[in-house]
C-alpha cells in the first residue's frame, strides 16, 4: 500500500520535476549567452564553456543565496540570520498558496478562474478596513479582519459563477474584465476619505492595529509570520473539501462531466456558483493575509502578480493542494533569490520570468516533454481538466 | 474474383485482433462475418482494405499473393468499402463527392466532373438506383447516401465491396432496399463482405457465414443455421434470444403526457404535441428511425431540456418545469442515450458512479461529509447483484467494457424507489450477453409493476419487449399499436406511413 502510494506520488511529480528541470537548464543557457563577457571568449572553445559555466553558476549560487540560506549573514549577524531569505520566500510564498489554491480548486469544478487578482485585491480591502477602522481584542480582531476581506472577495467570485450559471457567459472573460474593475476599484478606494491615510496625498491606507497583525514567527528581524500556518490550514481545508465532503463530490463531478452530473440531478447552476464564491474566499484570504501579515497598510500595489502566478503555481502543482503548496514554495523562492541574483550579479530580476514561463511552457506541452525524455504516456487521470470554450 | 486470407495476424501491444484468420470469398458470393463488438471484425477488414498493416498472413486475390499496404493499392487491386460512418462530404454534390481523390483536369485545368456525372447514370441505371448526379449529399436520406458510397466503390471497379455494419442506420424498409441490391450486386459478379451483428439480415441474405469470436474464427456455418446456434457462437454459451414474457394484468396509467412540444435552442419544435401514458406493469416501446425527436422526448420527461411545453403527469402530479432532481426523486429511472456522456463520470470509480444521484442521501452521507466505508459497501452489493465485472469498486469506471458500464447506471437508477424506469437506447453498442441482461432486467422492471418507456432504433429490440408500441417520425407519434404489430406495419409507420388506423 505505502509502496503504491510512493509510486503514484513519483507517477504525479515527474512531469512537474522534469519541467522544471528542463526550465532551469535552459534558462542557465539564456544567463550565460546573454552575457558579454562569456561571449567576448567565442573564439576558445574551452575558455568559453568554462566561462559560460562560471556565469550561469553563480547566477544560480546568488539564487540560492537569496531563496533560502546566506552564510554571509550568519557572520554578519548571528547563525539564525543566515535563514532570514528562507523567510522571504515563506512571505512571498504565504499569499501565493492562498491565490493558487483558489484556481486550483476551481480546475477541479472545471473552472478556469483568472480572477484570482481582484479576488486578492477585494480580499485586501477588506481586511484593510476592519484593520485599521475598528478597535477589537487581540485575536479576535485579526479573525474578524481576514473573515471580512474573505466575505467580500467571496462575493466578487460568487457573482462570476452565477453569471455563468445564469447567462452562460465564460468564466474566463467575466474575471480577466473584473480583474480590471478591480484594479481600479482599489485606486479609488484609497482615494477616499475612510482609506486615504490622514497627511498623505499618496494611495496608501493607514496601517492596520497592532491588534489586528498577524504574529511573526521568528523575531523582529525575520519578516515570516502566522500567515503561513493559515495557508497550510487552507491547503488541508481544500483537500478535505475535495476529498471527503458532499459539496466536494458535487465539485468533482461537475468538473469531470458536467453533462453526466447534471443529468443525475446535481444542480449545476449551484455548484458553479459555490465553487467561485469558496475560491474567491481563498483568493481574498490571501489578499487580507498580506495586509495583515506582511504589508500592514493598504496600497495600490498590494496584490503585485499574486493573482496572475497563481495560475502557474496551480498548473504545475496539477491542481494539487499539496502540489499547490510545493509549487507556490518554490515560486516564492524565485521571486525571492531573483533580487539577490540581480544586485549580486547582475543578471535581470526579469530571468526569473523568463524560468517561470518557461516551467509553464513545458507543463502546458506534456508531449514535448515525454518526448526529449522518452516518458510512456501518463495515466490520463492525472492531467487536468480546464474546458474550451464551449465549457 | 476470389478472396482469399491466408493466417492474418494482428495484435496490439499484447492483445491479439486476430488471430490466425483463414477466410474465402468466391466471386459473386456474399460472405457475411458475424461477430460482436470488439471481436475483431473491423480490425480484419482494416487490413484488408490497407488501413491497418497485418503482423503475419497473405492475401490472395484470384489465388496470386497480393501486397496492399494502403487503401489505393486495395482500390487498385478491386476490393472497394462502404464505411460504417460514409466518407462523404454533406456540402458537395454526389459526383463531387465521387470523383474526390480522383479528380481529372480537363482545359484550362478545369475539372472534369461530367465524366463523373455520365458513369454515376450508367451505374445508376445498371442498378436501378435513382441517385441524381447534381444532388447535394447532405439533403438525401441516409439510404441514398450509402448507394452513393456504393456507386463510388463500383465506378472504381471494385470486384469485392466491404459492407461494414451497412444497415445500422438504415430504415427497415430501406435495409430491405438494401438486401436487394446486394443480391443485384451478386448476381452481376461482385462479392460481398457484409459485417454485421443482425442475425436476421444474415440469414437472409448471405451464402456463407463466417463468426469471429476473440479475434479467432469461431465458426464457419451456413445460413440455414438457426438464429440461436448462430448468437450461441458468436457469444460463446447459450442464449436466450427472446426473453420470456410473462402475460399479466396491466396496471393504472402512472405517467400521462399531454401536448408535451420539445423546442431546441432556436426555438424550433422537435416534439411536436405528442400525447401518450405508460401504464404501470407495461412496457411502452417508442419506436422510430435516429433522429424523430425521440431523444429530446425522453430528455424532457426529466426535465433535461429548457424549452418543453405541455404536461408530464407522474401518478397525477406535474413534473414540467420541475428541476432534474425533482424529476428522478419522484420516481423516474433514467437511462441516458450516451452512457459515455450522460450516464457516467469517467474518471470517477465504480463506487463514486453509483451514487452520482444519491450522494447527498442518508446513509451516504453524514452531516456534510460522505461516509467511504458506505459507500463502498454498498458499491460492493451494487456489483454483486448485479453482476458489474471488475477488478475493484474503486476502479475508474472508464475501465469497464461497455456492457459493465451499462450496468452501472442501471444499478444507479435503479437504487431509488422507481415508478417509471426511462431507458434511452438502452442496448446501444452493448455484445449480445450484455444485451441480454439490459432486456432482462427492463421486463423484471415491468413484471414488478413499474412503468418502462423504452426508447429504441433496435426493431428486433422493441418487438420482443414492448406491450405497445409508438411511432415517432419528425417530431410527432404517428400512431401507437399493440405488440402483435407486423415489422412491415411498422416500418411503414417509421417511414412516415400513417396507418389506417391513424388516419380514421
Amino acid at each position: 500500500m505505502m509502496r503504491n502510494s510512493l509510486s503514484k506520488f513519483g507517477q504525479a511529480i515527474k512531469l512537474p520535476g522534469l519541467s522544471f528541470g528542463l526550465a532551469f537548464t535552459l534558462t542557465g543557457f539564456i544567463i550565460a549567452f546573454s552575457d558579454s563577457k562569456v561571449l567576448s571568449k567565442i573564439g576558445s572553445p574551452l575558455e568559453f564553456i568554462k566561462s559560460a559555466g562560471a556565469t550561469a553558476g553563480n547566477a544560480y549560487l546568488a539564487l540560492f543565496q537569496g531563496s533560502i540560506f546566506d552564510i554571509n549573514l550568519t557572520k554578519s549577524h548571528n547563525f539564525f540570520q543566515g535563514f532570514y531569505p528562507l523567510s522571504e520566500t515563506i512571505v512571498i510564498a504565504t499569499p501565493l498558496i492562498l491565490t493558487g489554491l483558489s484556481v486550483a480548486l476551481a480546475f477541479k469544478s472545471g473552472l478556469f478562474n483568472i480572477g484570482a487578482q481582484g479576488q486578492f485585491i477585494f480580499g485586501a480591502i477588506g481586511a484593510s478596513y476592519v484593520g485599521f477602522h475598528f478597535h477589537l481584542p487581540l485575536v479576535i480582531h485579526v479573525i474578524a479582519a481576514a473573515l471580512a476581506g474573505m466575505a467580500l472577495a467571496s462575493i466578487w467570485g460568487g457573482a462570476v459563477g452565477l453569471l455563468k450559471a445564469k447567462t452562460g457567459a465564460h468564466e474566463v472573460i467575466l474575471t480577466i474584465m473584473m480583474n480590471y474593475i478591480a484594479g481600479y476599484f482599489i485606486l479609488w478606494t484609497l482615494k477616499t476619505s475612510q482609506f486615504l491615510r490622514p497627511g498623505r496625498i499618496d494611495p496608501i491606507a493607514p496601517e492596520v492595529n497592532q491588534s489586528a497583525r498577524l504574529p511573526l514567527l521568528a523575531g523582529a528581524n525575520l519578516r515570516i509570520h502566522a500567515g503561513i500556518f493559515i495557508a497550510l490550514a487552507a491547503a488541508l481545508f481544500v483537500w478535505w473539501l475535495l476529498t471527503k465532503t458532499t459539496i466536494g463530490y458535487k465539485f468533482r463531478a461537475v468538473g469531470a462531466n458536467g453533462q453526466a452530473a447534471k443529468t443525475a440531478g446535481i444542480s449545476v447552476p449551484f455548484v458553479l456558483t459555490a465553487t467561485m464564491a469558496i475560491c474567491g474566499a481563498l483568493a481574498g484570504l490571501g489578499g487580507a493575509v498580506q495586509v495583515l501579515g506582511s504589508e500592514h497598510a493598504l496600497n495600490a500595489d498590494i496584490a503585485g502578480s499574486f493573482g496572475f502566478d497563481a495560475i502557474t503555481v496551480a498548473l504545475l502543482g496539477r491542481a494539487q493542494p499539496l502540489g499547490t503548496v510545493f509549487a507556490a514554495l518554490l515560486f516564492g523562492a524565485l521571486h525571492a533569490g531573483g533580487r539577490t541574483m540581480q544586485s549580486n550579479t547582475g543578471v535581470p530580476l526579469d530571468i526569473v520570468l523568463v524560468t517561470q514561463a518557461l516551467i509553464v511552457l513545458f507543463i502546458a506541452a506534456p508531449t514535448f516533454v515525454r518526448f526529449i525524455f522518452r516518458l510512456k504516456k501518463l495515466n490520463s487521470s492525472a492531467g487536468l481538466t480546464s474546458k474550451g470554450w464551449n465549457g | 474474383m476470389s478472396l482469399e486470407l491466408r493466417g492474418i495476424t494482428k495484435t496490439f501491444g499484447s492483445f491479439i485482433a486476430n488471430d490466425e484468420i483463414n477466410l474465402r470469398v468466391e466471386t459473386g458470393q456474399i460472405h457475411a462475418i458475424l461477430g460482436e463488438n470488439g471481436a475483431g471484425k473491423s480490425t480484419l477488414m482494416n487490413i484488408v482494405y490497407g488501413l491497418l498493416k497485418a503482423d503475419s498472413g497473405e492475401l490472395l486475390v484470384d489465388e496470386k499473393i497480393i501486397n496492399i499496404s494502403e487503401p489505393s493499392d486495395a482500390l487498385s487491386a478491386g476490393i472497394g468499402m462502404v464505411h460504417q460512418h460514409f466518407m462523404l462530404i454533406p456540402v458537395f454534390t454526389v459526383a463531387e463527392n465521387i470523383v474526390l481523390g480522383h479528380e481529372k483536369t480537363g482545359k484550362f485545368g478545369a475539372l472534369d466532373i461530367e465524366t463523373a456525372r455520365s458513369a454515376i447514370r450508367e451505374v445508376s441505371k445498371d442498378f436501378g438506383f435513382e441517385v441524381d448526379p447534381d444532388a447535394i449529399v447532405e439533403t438525401l436520406p441516409v439510404g441514398i447516401q450509402q448507394k452513393v458510397e456504393i456507386i463510388r466503390a463500383l465506378i472504381y471497379e471494385a470486384k469485392v465491396l466491404i459492407l461494414d455494419e451497412p444497415t445500422a442506420v438504415l430504415t427497415p424498409q430501406e435495409t430491405d432496399e438494401l438486401l436487394k441490391t446486394m443480391r443485384e450486386l451478386k448476381a452481376k459478379g461482385t462479392s460481398i463482405i457484409f459485417i454485421t451483428h443482425k442475425l436476421r439480415e444474415v440469414r437472409e441474405v448471405a451464402d456463407q457465414i463466417t463468426i469471429i469470436r476473440r479475434g479467432k474464427v469461431v465458426g464457419a456455418v451456413s445460413p440455414q443455421t438457426s438464429e440461436g446456434e448462430l448468437a450461441s457462437l458468436m457469444v460463446g454459451r447459450t442464449v436466450d434470444l427472446a426473453p420470456e414474457k410473462i402475460k399479466h394484468k396491466v396496471g393504472e396509467p402512472i405517467l400521462v403526457a399531454k401536448d408535451l412540444t420539445v423546442r431546441d435552442a432556436l426555438g424550433n419544435a422537435v416534439v411536436k404535441k405528442v400525447n401518450f401514458h405508460v401504464n404501470e406493469g407495461e412496457v411502452l416501446a417508442v419506436a422510430g428511425v435516429q433522429g424523430n425527436g425521440q431523444s429530446e422526448l425522453a430528455r424532457a420527461l426529466i426535465n433535461l431540456e429548457d424549452h418543453v411545453e405541455g404536461s408530464i403527469l407522474l401518478g397525477g402530479n406535474e413534473l414540467r418545469g420541475k428541476s432534474i432532481y425533482a424529476s428522478l426523486h419522484a420516481g423516474i429511472a433514467f437511462i441516458p442515450e450516451s452512457r459515455e456522456l450522460d450516464g457516467l463520470v469517467g474518471s470517477f470509480s465504480i463506487a463514486e458512479n453509483l451514487i452520482l444521484d444519491l450522494h447527498d442521501q442518508a446513509p451516504y452521507t453524514k452531516g456534510i461529509t460522505l461516509s467511504a466505508g458506505v459507500v463502498l459497501a454498498e458499491a460492493e452489493k451494487k456489483v454483486k447483484e448485479f453482476d458489474i465485472r471488475s477488478q475493484s469498486v474503486s476502479d475508474a469506471v472508464s475501465t469497464l467494457s461497455g456492457g459493465n458500464k451499462q450496468k452501472v447506471v442501471i444499478a444507479r437508477e435503479l437504487s431509488r424507489p422507481v415508478k417509471v424506469l426511462v431507458a434511452s437506447q438502452p442496448t446501444r453498442g452493448l455484445d449480445v450477453g450484455s444485451i441480454e441482461f439490459v432486456h432482462e432486467r427492463i421486463l423484471a422492471e415491468r413484471d414488478a409493476g413499474r412503468g418502462v418507456i423504452l426508447f429504441s432504433t433496435e426493431l428486433d429490440e422493441v418487438m420482443a419487449l414492448a406491450d405497445r408500441i409508438a411511432v415517432m417520425y419528425r417530431g410527432e407519434i404517428l400512431d401507437i399499436v399493440d405488440s402483435k404489430v407486423t415489422r412491415e406495419e411498422l416500418g411503414l409507420l417509421m417511414a412516415g406511413v400513417a396507418s389506417k388506423k391513424a388516419s380514421a
